[in-house]
């Protein structure tokens, strides 16, 4: 649930409201408080609620009829009713649920029990809602949903992936470090017609010569000292499916002569046997070298690069593709919002100003690493230029003005960005009435951008 | 910007210090030991034979000095609040006052034999967990986190005297936040 699950309180005893109020608030729930059963029906008409704690002795409407009216078709809220008791009227809460209660609850209450019912129904209710939300996403899933961009430079790429993608060809995928190329290579994968066997992805560059061959081509039980067990290498794991060797411009001359034979000829050994394995394997490799240079150099062999270079898909830096900023920012924003289970923000004009001033020597990576980063660091409804690690401001107190009118000034500037310069939202956020606030933004000439 | 701790009557003097260490050092903010306030005799409920903790938060609130980050009561009579059955610490969710109770951290109440080391550790868990309330941080699903929620001391013991990284940000946004806003000076007036 990427909202704060809401809760309402419906008691006629203001302690009663009011304690639960504070202690449901140190839970980081929303709490609505309600003194009798017609508020609590208002309320549940306005706003769509999670829980109600709903009291079953009320003078005027009692809980039971109370709770009647909000199940009816008038009210109709989905929230989940706990009904809350005192001994004695232990028979009315039975009666409750069969009337449609999840559960009552006997005060005061066991800290423990109400706090593990209230959880039970949030987390029931996170479950409803993730389940919709991934339905949805399903749906509106298009061909390659995690590559973000509209700048022409993505457009004829994603032309290309359509175009490989339903063929067998070995493609070279060469472009700067962070710019995802393991993406496009996951994308050509999954609208090719192997898209239902195994995409095995080796990181040729991290591994030392002997432990990247056996990772290859695996090996067989006493083929060197420590090898206990056959193991089957990348090449059969792969089988039917796509294999991607990633930083394949860093692999020795050696391991460049074993590949292009299982290349030429589909077929290999495992390290230790004799007996050949046929696979049927796409590969797709990836590099951020000059391949070209490396065969001048003589680090590179001229056939495997042919091998290899059957199509070429060259990924454009971030730099060259500023246009995709935007897009990329909005797309991470909804994917780490996600995971950190906040509600999504927007970007603020500066700090997005910010961004696509930027060079982006990481590319999509370093952006993406910032987004994150701005999230977790961040707590407004805005990304914020002091969120973004080349955007801080007033880092620590030594750096802040000394003077009170620049720091007011700062905080007005800073306020009236994070509500997009609406100045009735930040009067009302600045606790001052909206005439002061242009006062003080006349006197310290603060204009909105662009005027 | 300070805390402060205040003994609500007797309360001995190596818990107190025990608390200010443990927020020194997770909060990173400058803690001070106030004399001690009334016993809450004030706050008791014949009833139910315990003490209203938010009558207490009131109280304590009225006697947070004015250059204070925030007061921590510390009490050993067993609090409550009308809609529960007990509470280990109540705050003001990013306000100023909040209380901790003693009484239901000691070993001896849960059936466990005395063991002061033991109570001493719940104590300053308990306390940095109200701190942190106090700097607006809600509860956190982290079991190790000190802002995970305890409802039985088992909860209180299987957590770690400190605030996980994403908490940790939160309280230090906070306190930057505080001290840009300039609401709570940073030097205390004389």
């Amino acid at each position: 649930m990427s909202r704060k699950a809401r809760i309402l309180v419906v008691d006629d005893e203001a302690p009663m409201r009011e304690s639960l109020k504070d202690w449901l608030t140190e839970d980081g729930y929303e709490v609505g408080l309600a003194a009798s059963g017609q508020e609590a029906i208002a309320m549940a008409r306005e706003k769509e609620w999670d829980v109600i704690l709903l009291d079953l002795k009320m003078p005027g409407m009692d809980g039971i009829e109370t709770l009647r009216r909000l199940k009816s078709e008038e009210v109709g809220t989905d929230a989940q009713i706990l009904m809350m008791t005192a001994y004695g009227t232990i028979d009315t809460a039975v009666q409750a649920m069969k009337e449609g209660a999840f559960d009552y609850l006997l005060k005061p209450f066991d800290p423990d029990q109400v706090e593990m019912e209230i959880r039970k129904i949030v987390s029931h209710r996170e479950l409803v809602l993730e389940n919709i939300l991934l339905r949805q996403k399903l749906e509106e899933r298009g061909e390659f949903e995690e590559i973000v961009g509209k700048s022409e430079a993505m457009q004829r790429i994603f032309d290309l992936i359509r175009k490989v993608a339903p063929t067998d060809s070995t493609v070279l995928i060469t472009g700067e470090s962070g710019t995802g190329k393991e993406l496009i290579a996951r994308a050509i994968h999954g609208n090719s017609p192997r898209c239902y066997r195994p995409f095995i992805a080796v990181s040729c560059g991290a591994l030392p010569d002997s432990i990247l061959e056996s990772e290859l081509f695996g090996y067989e039980k006493g083929a060197f000292t420590g090898a206990d067990r056959t193991k089957r290498g990348r090449f059969e794991l792969a089988h039917q499916g796509t294999l991607f060797l990633d930083e394949v411009g860093d692999i020795s001359l050696k391991t460049q002569i074993d590949l292009l034979r299982v290349l030429q000829e589909r077929e290999f050994c495992r390290l230790g046997g004799h007996e050949p394995i046929k696979v049927d394997v796409r590969v797709i490799a990836a590099t951020n070298r000059d391949l070209k240079k490396a065969i001048q150099e003589n680090r590179f062999r001229e056939d495997l690069y042919y091998r290899l270079n059957v199509i070429s898909i060259h990924v454009p830096p971030l730099r060259e593709r500023k246009e995709d900023i935007p897009l990329l920012v909005d797309a991470f924003i909804k994917k780490h919002s996600l995971a950190l289970n906040r509600e999504p923000v927007k970007i603020s004009p500066s700090a997005l100003k910010l961004l696509m001033e930027y060079d982006w020597p990481g590319n999509v990576r370093e952006l993406e690493n910032v987004i994150e980063r701005a999230l977790v660091i961040g707590r407004g409804k805005q990304i914020l230029p002091e969120d973004l690690p080349f955007g801080q401001k007033e880092t620590s107190p030594r750096e802040q003005p000394k003077a009170l009118r620049e720091v007011e000034r700062l905080h007005i500037v800073r306020i009236l960005e994070e509500t997009g310069w609406n100045v009735k939202q930040a009067a009302q956020l600045l606790e001052i009435d909206r005439q002061t606030l242009y006062n003080k933004m006349k006197r310290y000439n603060i204009k909105p951008p662009g005027r | 910007m300070k805390l402060y701790i205040a003994p609500l009557g007797t309360v001995d003097e190596r818990v107190l210090a025990r608390i200010c260490e443990v927020i020194e050092e997770q909060v990173g903010v400058e803690c001070a030991t106030m004399s001690p306030l009334e016993n809450p005799r004030y706050a008791y409920d014949e009833r139910r034979c315990q003490y209203d903790c938010k009558a207490v938060l009131e109280r304590i609130k009225k006697k947070c000095p004015e250059d204070a980050l925030g007061i921590l009561g510390v009490t050993h009579v067993d609090l409550f609040l009308p809609v529960l059955k007990y509470v280990f610490g109540m705050s003001e969710v990013g306000g100023k006052c909040a209380a901790i109770s003693l009484y239901r951290l000691r070993p001896e109440f849960n059936e466990e034999s005395q063991d002061e080391e033991k109570l001493f550790k719940r104590v300053e868990k308990t306390a940095l967990h109200e701190i942190g309330h106090i700097l607006g941080v809600t509860h956190c699903r982290d079991p190790r986190c000190v802002m995970r929620a305890s409802t039985t001391v088992e909860h209180t013991d299987a957590k770690e005297p400190r605030f996980c990284p994403s908490c940790k940000e939160l309280v230090r946004w906070e306190l930057r936040l505080r001290s840009l806003e300039g609401k709570r000076p940073s030097v205390p007036k004389k």
